[in-house]
């Protein structure tokens, strides 16, 4: 080993490529890794300008800007966009950035596979955002795209909508099966399982998810395929099928999807709580228990996205009954990270702001998901802004600032230089303000009796509407000062140490490598005590 | 500024009721679920606020602690941080805890859904076919029906009218129901998914196309309850409310006499002799009720999706084919097989009307189809 090492010239051919061809032909985890994480910025913009066109929408009662169809094809499109192109690609980028060098690996185990998994992915929304420019329309029966809305009554362009969910699909197995081999086989000496670092672990279950839940939706939009044009009748009714058993399988991916979409998140907030407080993370093993644990029950719990679809009472209670378990490991994380800051030694750089953020506003989140999961209480709340208002406020506070977070604590690693830590915070309180002004009264419109994606609405929500969308205008403009933000440190900045945040060296391999780190992240593998 | 201080008032106004549930009433609210008028919807509602008050109290302890931590060991202040990472018995109290409040909120809640899930017989059942975009609904024990349209005109929705007070909230036609009664609703779809939805009698029920779901109310007061359709079901999605009138069952009474009374008048119309201006005129009125939110008022549709009638082959041309679309749709298109929906009068009006209407009476055969016509269609398919 050592002398493999020594005869080994770094200077030389083992530099990036020049020019487009670095990043076409690259199998260097870091490059792949930046490469998803710009795609995925891009597409936060993308994403959040049609939610700027449903917000412009929604300003007021009547309709002014859109018309239904092409608002629907806009809320079905953000969705898509936010949840396949934005969340899922961000924590893919921020994996193939730091799994190696939380590990001490010098790359990914499977270089070529994860070439592709990150070039299938502009081409899968390449063409879904196509079929907006096409004569009939993009997909327009929302994100869940049920069937018979999206077999037999939608546009011909659903076609392209599940091609592009196949490749989708591709990218995140062939990404997931990489993820797995590298934690397994590529780990340094001495790192056990149970002394991988959280995000380690966080990624080695949500890759599991992706691999057991990703063949389950390729499945249902083949279903689809085939009842649109080779006259099978999976979910059509006349034909002896089932529209219900489209949600049921849709679910059956859904579900493990949603966690899919926070346990990365998870992850990342464990290590910025640690390291702002100045103290280990409180309960690591049960940290651990408690996302295998949420990882399980994910699949046990679909069909409370489905209470009024018309299922039996004891289907009903035995939904509720396992979505109420799930706040048990939920609590649980929480109470951890409340823990770890308790006697802490604490600061407020702009990652643990956000990381503050996201442990006080996700609960927000789990709260509005525990009244969720109370059956005759969904009659009420079921498809309603109460719904919308839970899952972003588990989505854009949570997963999303989670990443932000993510993003602000490893940027001087990545560039080697600080971003501006003034800016960062500004950036942060007129994000936290503004997502709080879009999303919490989305709870009262719920309750008060406005059905999610409707274009229109009653003169009784006009208020809290105009509010909404006066704090999503803002919520969006600010977006641009991170991208500023990110330029800012890429480009310049106070060079940053080693280990980047005071007393961080101790808390894992990547603060052990030079700011920015060495092409092959750990050439000579690393000894874990 | 007049208008922000009202926002600001209404958010105030909201935090605080938030804060003193102890303050509410019947009244629907802005900002909370509604109460309704039921046994059922109260017990939601109780159920409701009992748990959201377990949020709050877990969410206080939790943020107090939280945030007095951020506060009391923040470094700028000196804070030394401790090296502890665990503590066995705090972690398994906290599971514990956690788990017991689970089953606290369990119990009430098993309770409230054993109560609302009820599929016996109704004293009265009621057929409630969701379409896109209306409802049907029919009375099983008299054999009466009928449709349920938006009635905010197109006016009020583009702007070029003031909103109404019940803004999208309003029907040509009102589900009646009797008070005091057991109404049981059997719940479907003719097309795609929609979901059948009153707040105050916290009934929601998916119109699940080849299936029959069901639900029930017992309606204590007369009065007139507003809700929507909430499951995506296409363009007019947001432009489907329901309506529902609760009465006293003499008036119920009277509504069915006169509904039965009504089927048998319009039975005995197809027999009639009908002019060309009869039935231009009743399929006017037919077409701006169900045709016009697809093929608009002008006749030209919104291509491509929903074609233009004005000028189209079949409507100048070719009155059989034209009649066999009315009577079994397209398949896979939104327009639906309207031959068990609505009466021979009414498929034979609008038939001749949209040969007659915009320009296609001067350049197509002209052709004027009769409610007999549609009879011998019928024999003639065996529909």
């Amino acid at each position: 080993m050592s002398t493999i090492v020594e005869t080994h010239d770094h200077d030389g051919h083992h530099g990036p490529a020049k020019g487009l061809s670095r990043w076409l032909f690259t199998t260097n985890h870091k490059d792949i890794g930046t490469l998803y994480l710009w795609f995925s910025f891009i597409m936060l913009f993308i994403g959040g300008g049609m939610a700027m066109v449903i917000r412009a929408e929604l300003f007021q009662p009547g309709l002014q800007i859109v018309q239904p169809e092409f608002f629907n094809q806009m809320t079905t499109n953000h969705g898509l966009i936010m949840v396949f192109g934005v969340i899922m690609p961000a924590f893919v980028g921020l994996a193939n950035w730091m799994l190696p060098m939380q590990i001490g690996a010098p790359d990914m185990a499977l270089p070529r596979l994860n070439n592709l998994s990150f070039w299938l992915l502009p081409m899968a929304f390449g063409i879904l955002i196509s079929t907006l420019f096409m004569p009939e329309g993009g997909p327009n029966f929302g994100w869940t795209f049920y069937a018979p809305l999206s077999t037999t009554y939608a546009p011909s362009t659903v076609n392209f909508f599940i091609f592009s969910v196949h490749i989708m699909g591709v990218s995140s197995i062939l990404g997931s099966i990489n993820i797995i081999t590298t934690i397994f086989n590529m780990r340094a000496p001495g790192m056990t399982l149970m002394k991988m670092p959280l995000f380690v672990w966080s990624w080695l279950i949500t890759a599991y998810l992706l691999i057991a839940v990703m063949p389950v939706l390729a499945g249902v939009v083949t279903m689809m395929l085939m009842d649109i044009n080779f006259g099978t009748s999976f979910f059509n009714a006349a034909g002896g099928g089932d529209p219900v058993l489209f949600q049921h399988v849709f679910w059956f991916f859904g579900h493990p999807e949603v966690y899919i979409m926070i346990l990365p998140a998870f992850g990342i907030v464990s290590h910025i709580i640690e390291t702002f407080s100045r103290k280990p993370i409180f309960g690591y093993s049960s940290m651990v228990y408690a996302m295998a644990s949420i990882a399980i029950l994910s699949f046990v719990v679909w069909a409370h996205h489905m209470f009024t679809v018309g299922m039996p009472l004891a289907g009903e209670l035995f939904f509720m009954y396992s979505t109420m378990l799930i706040a048990i490991p939920t609590g649980v994380k929480v109470f951890n990270w409340v823990a770890t800051m308790f006697k802490g030694s604490i600061t407020f750089e702009t990652p643990m702001l956000f990381s503050i953020a996201f442990v006080a506003l996700f609960t927000i989140g789990g709260f509005s998901g525990l009244m969720l999961a109370i059956v005759p209480a969904d009659f009420q709340y079921h498809d309603t802004y109460f719904v919308v208002a839970h899952f972003h406020y588990v989505l854009v506070p949570g997963a999303l600032f989670g990443i932000i977070a993510g993003a602000y604590y490893w940027l001087p690693k990545w560039t080697g230089n600080m971003y501006d830590e003034f800016l960062g915070k500004l950036h942060f309180w007129l994000t936290f303000i503004s997502v709080n002004v879009t999303f919490f009264p989305m709870h009262f419109v719920g309750l008060a009796g406005m059905p999610r994606r409707y274009p229109d609405y009653a003169l009784q929500f006009a208020d809290f509407n105009a509010l909404i969308s006066v704090g999503a205008f803002m919520f969006g403009l600010t977006q641009l000062l991170f991208l500023f933000i990110v330029i800012k440190s890429i480009r310049t900045g106070k060079k940053a140490k080693p280990e980047v945040w005071e007393g961080a060296g101790d808390l894992g391999l990547e603060w052990t490598l030079s700011s920015p780190p060495p092409y092959h992240s750990f050439t000579v593998q690393p000894q874990v005590k | 500024m007049a208008y922000i201080t009202k926002l600001v008032t209404k958010l105030v106004l909201a935090m605080s009721s938030a804060l003193s549930a102890v303050v509410y009433s019947a009244e629907s609210s802005d900002y909370n679920m509604p109460v309704g008028v039921t046994e059922v919807s109260s017990s939601i509602f109780n159920l409701h606020m009992l748990i959201f008050w377990i949020c709050v109290v877990i969410g206080v302890i939790v943020f107090s602690i939280m945030f007095w931590s951020l506060w009391k060991y923040r470094k700028s202040k000196g804070a030394v941080a401790a090296d502890f990472d665990d503590h066995f018995w705090l972690e398994v109290g906290w599971t514990v805890a956690a788990t017991l409040v689970l089953v606290w909120m369990a119990v009430p809640s098993t309770q409230v859904m054993v109560e609302a899930y009820d599929d016996a017989e109704g004293e009265i059942n009621i057929m409630v076919t969701g379409h896109q975009w209306k409802w049907h609904y029919q009375y099983l024990e008299d054999d009466v029906g009928f449709f349920s349209n938006l009635s905010t005109s197109q006016e009020q929705i583009d702007g070029a009218m003031p909103k109404g007070e019940f803004y999208l909230r309003e029907v040509d036609e009102p589900l009646v129901i009797p008070v005091n009664t057991r109404v049981r609703f059997l719940i479907t779809g003719n097309d795609v998914i929609h979901s059948w939805w009153v707040p105050d009698f916290a009934v929601k029920q998916d119109a699940v196309p080849g299936f029959i779901n069901t639900a029930w109310t017992n309606v204590p007061e007369p009065g007139i309850f507003r809700g929507a359709c909430t499951e995506l079901c296409g363009i007019k999605h947001a432009f489907m409310p329901v309506v529902v009138r609760a009465v006293e069952q003499e008036e119920f009474d009277a509504f069915i006499a006169e509904k039965v009374a009504l089927a048998e008048a319009e039975r005995m119309l197809t027999s009639k002799v009908w002019t060309k201006e009869e039935l231009m005129e009743r399929g006017e009125s037919f077409y701006m009720t169900n045709c016009v939110a697809c093929h608009q008022a002008n006749g030209k549709g919104i291509p491509p999706v929903f074609p233009a009638l004005e000028g189209s082959q079949i409507a100048l041309n070719d009155s059989d084919k034209h009649i066999e679309i009315l009577m079994e749709g397209v398949q896979g298109s939104a327009m639906a097989a309207f031959g068990n929906m609505y009466s021979e009068v009414d498929i034979a009006a609008v038939v001749t009307y949209t040969r007659q209407a915009w320009s296609n009476g001067e350049n197509g055969d002209g052709v004027i189809v009769t409610p007999k016509d549609i009879v011998e269609y019928k024999n003639r398919v065996d529909l």
